[in-house]
């Protein structure tokens, strides 16, 4: 299935497809999850109405992290079989995986000022995402950085792989150090530690977010599909794409 | 009247949760929207320059 998708033109008609039923399910997802996280989910016994936050922090947390697992796996595949998809969908993804980041810690800050008593506090977990952060940001400005696209593409993708380091560090910091940020209460040893009223509209929120990205990502690949080939055509004329079945596109223009 | 008017005081952490919400959408939503945009315009660049080379799918 992936490696039939993995010729540009047969994605440009498969996400075609695909795109608008992704739309409206995240929409449709996500409205659910405003609705059961700001209406329906009880107040937390001991942070009250406050642990609403939560909704949409730990979904933009989990997010963060599975779309850099992803840019770094795109990468890898990259960097081994040159695959021009591979480069193309980590580019794809890396503003929206800063953007999930930026709202973890934006929405982290907002509870801990009334929790914890601070808007930031330098702790173990907190300076790791802070890191995600600037990890995503340095790969995009890398990738953007050469005149020469494949250049750029091939010093991101390192960076990413490189990255990958602080994946872990992320995960396991609450254990590791002694953190303010509090330990893992979803996906730990003798399962979640969380009531059902409040794990299902994280779930619900966490799936919306899902889906709000595999949507950006198809349109954002598709995107930069459209600009190479219409580079390739103004440069070289229709000959270029004339046998795009059987050849990838040149990598012209980054992002 | 008092019920909504509590739902938006949030048990005094209004200040808090709307704004985290709010972030939440307009990062997201702008991204989406910006993503959407960009989408739209390669989209009429390729067929314009299509016409003009007269090569057609």
């Amino acid at each position: 299935m992936l490696t039939r998708l993995a010729n540009p033109a047969r994605f440009m008609r498969v996400s075609g497809v695909v795109l608008p039923w992704l739309g409206g399910a995240s929409a449709g997802v996500l409205g659910l999850g405003l609705v059961w996280s700001l209406l329906l989910a009880p107040p937390d016994y001991q942070q009250g109405e406050s642990v609403r936050i939560m909704f949409v922090h730990v979904p933009a947390a989990m997010m963060a992290e599975g779309v850099y697992y992803l840019i770094a796996i795109a990468s890898f595949v990259a960097l081994v079989w040159r695959h021009p998809l591979a480069d193309i969908a980590g580019q794809a993804a890396a503003l929206i995986g800063a953007g999930f980041t930026l709202v973890c810690l934006a929405t982290g800050s907002l509870w801990g000022r009334p929790m914890w008593g601070a808007w930031w506090v330098w702790d173990a977990r907190l300076t790791s995402v802070l890191v995600l952060f600037f990890l995503y940001l340095g790969y995009i400005a890398l990738v953007n950085a050469f005149d020469d696209a494949s250049r750029g593409a091939r010093a991101g993708a390192l960076l990413a792989l490189v990255g990958v380091v602080d994946l872990p560090i992320i995960k396991f910091s609450v254990n590791w150090w002694n953190t303010l940020h509090q330990p893992a209460s979803i996906l730990r040893v003798g399962g979640p530690s969380i009531d059902v009223s409040m794990l299902l509209p994280l779930f619900v929120m966490t799936a919306g977010f899902g889906l709000l990205f595999l949507w950006a990502l198809l349109l954002r690949m598709r995107t930069q599909l459209n600009e190479r080939k219409a580079r390739a055509l103004s440069l070289y004329g229709p000959a270029a794409v004339r046998d795009e079945e059987s050849t990838a596109l040149p990598a012209i223009g980054a992002r | 009247m008092n019920a909504i008017e509590s739902w938006f005081g949030m048990g005094g952490y209004a200040g808090f949760v709307w704004p985290a919400y709010g972030v939440a959408a307009i990062v997201l939503g702008g991204l989406a929207l910006y993503s959407w945009l960009r989408h739209r315009r390669s989209n009429a660049a390729l067929a314009r320059l299509q016409g003009r080379l007269g090569t057609r799918e």
